[in-house]
């Protein structure tokens, strides 16, 4: 299955959208953040591809911030 | 073990039995063995920094941390739990909000129930001449009038009102919600010091109209010391509040300017994921065989009352300082009448093993309102784990004390 990653501002946040998604039945995973994508220590959240419009649109109504989703 | 009034809790183990631990008003003792579980797993098992490192390890501390600021948040009625900032305790969290939130040529309200780390810190601005300060008195009964706080209030001058939820001195429970209201009015932020209600009396920000709150972690949420800090209301633009601290937090580490977002703008450095593990687990304990925050301050109260109506019956001379039955959490303070506060606590700890703490408990001015100062009190705290078995022991041990000690 095709995986995307949801980067975060903090891993504080990123610790709350794990919480969120997978209570909304989301498979998210905390992992550290992929070089190609961020050089900052930390953590982003793995998610299903399929599940990034989801996952966004959960996170805006949760008031969970998150810096973007791709990669 | 566990009491008729109130939650059960665990058999606390040897060393209690020789001792009657009252002085939960300082630190809650003992605390639920899911605590020291939490606190043993961090430690042996999990062991990393939150946020500082990509491996599991460290992920797994940062859900601890997260499950802290989850169950502090879900307690004090947050919908947001980055609101929730952690610290060393409540001391912390209110030196952040006042020195955080306060401009030179500010006015600041605040009472004469307050413990010395909400004064302190306005009295210092003041002494510096950067702030100009109003103390409301309290009545002599240990209660504010919301009334007082709200004439104190200099429209377009005051930047903040900072109350207690709860007197550290005499247990009473002031109308915190009555005194929000009237700051929402006056659009002045209200700070509330939660040290000796967080866990005991129902407090949810947005219900109440609180700002921002100072709480411990290791008094009514019944978690380790070193545990404490700052909760911004869901609605508190947190730009208002300059960092007591800045340095690394784990994000944004290409920048040297410190992140502009919660909690990190407020929490840097490494935090006590050992304590926070451990604090999760005290609110868990609340929520679950605690019967909830409600019960246990009934529960509290129970044996305060237990032990004023016991004392007042059988020690001649006791005197409980501000009012013995209205609203209050489960801290009593009293003298006894041509006896030393000091004498009675040595005497008590020493010969029966009743801990308490006399003196004047870091609140000069409430000892001032309440007609006990200097000298103070000897104060009880009562917690979760307390009987009414061992409050009938205390006044026991009171009684002979006072016999043993009277001229």
């Amino acid at each position: 299955m095709s995986r995307t990653y949801v980067l975060f501002f903090s891993t504080n946040h990123a610790m709350w959208a794990e919480q969120v998604l997978v209570a909304r039945g989301i498979a998210a995973k905390v992992v550290a953040v992929p070089r190609h994508l961020s050089s900052d220590c930390g953590y982003c959240l793995e998610i299903p591809a399929t599940a990034a419009a989801a996952a966004a649109a959960i996170l805006r109504s949760s008031a969970v911030e998150f810096d973007r989703i791709g990669g | 073990m566990g009491s008729s009034c109130g939650p059960t809790g665990p058999e606390p183990g040897a060393a209690a039995e020789r001792v009657i631990y009252l002085d939960n008003a300082a630190t809650s003792w003992p605390k639920p063995p899911e605590v020291l579980a939490a606190v043993q797993h961090y430690l042996l098992e999990v062991g990393a920094n939150p946020g500082r490192a990509g491996h599991f390890r460290a992920a797994e501390a940062g859900r601890l941390v997260f499950r802290a600021r989850r169950a502090v948040a879900d307690l004090l009625g947050l919908h947001n739990p980055m609101r929730v900032v952690f610290g060393a305790n409540a001391t912390w969290g209110l030196n952040q909000a006042i020195a955080g939130l306060l401009r030179d040529g500010d006015h600041a309200v605040t009472t004469t129930l307050e413990h010395n780390s909400v004064l302190r810190p306005l009295h210092r601005l003041q002494e510096e001449g950067r702030i100009t300060l109003t103390v409301v008195r309290a009545a002599g009964d240990g209660y504010l009038d919301p009334d007082e706080v709200r004439r104190a209030v200099q429209p377009g001058r005051t930047a903040l009102v900072a109350v207690t939820a709860a007197s550290n001195v005499c247990g009473t429970i002031q109308p915190v919600a009555e005194i929000a209201a009237r700051c929402r009015t006056l659009g002045v932020p209200l700070l509330v010091d939660a040290a000796q209600a967080a866990g005991a009396v129902d407090l949810d920000l947005a219900r109440d109209g609180i700002d921002l709150l100072a709480f411990a972690g290791h008094k009514g949420l019944l978690g380790p010391t070193g545990t404490g800090g700052l909760v911004l209301a869901d609605d508190f633009d947190a730009a208002r509040l300059r960092p007591l601290t800045v340095g690394g937090t784990g994000s944004r580490s290409d920048s040297v300017r410190q992140p502009d977002f919660l909690p990190d703008v407020l929490e840097s450095g490494t935090l006590n994921v050992a304590g926070l593990a451990g604090l999760a687990a005290g609110i868990d304990w609340l929520h679950g065989p605690g019967g909830g925050p409600e019960a246990v301050g009934r529960h509290e109260l129970g044996l305060r009352r237990r032990f004023i109506d016991q004392a007042t019956a059988r020690v001649e001379g006791f005197q409980v300082a501000g009012n013995p039955a209205g609203p209050a959490v489960g801290v009593v303070s009293f003298t006894v009448e041509g006896l030393s506060p000091s004498d009675l606590g040595q005497g008590l700890a020493r010969e029966f093993g009743v801990l308490g703490r006399q003196g004047l408990h870091c609140a000069p001015l409430a000892h001032e309102t309440l007609g006990t100062f200097p000298v103070g009190t000897l104060r009880f705290g009562f917690g979760p784990f307390n009987t009414a078995g061992q409050v009938d022991l205390a006044v026991a041990a009171l009684a002979e004390i006072c016999r043993q000690e009277r001229p």
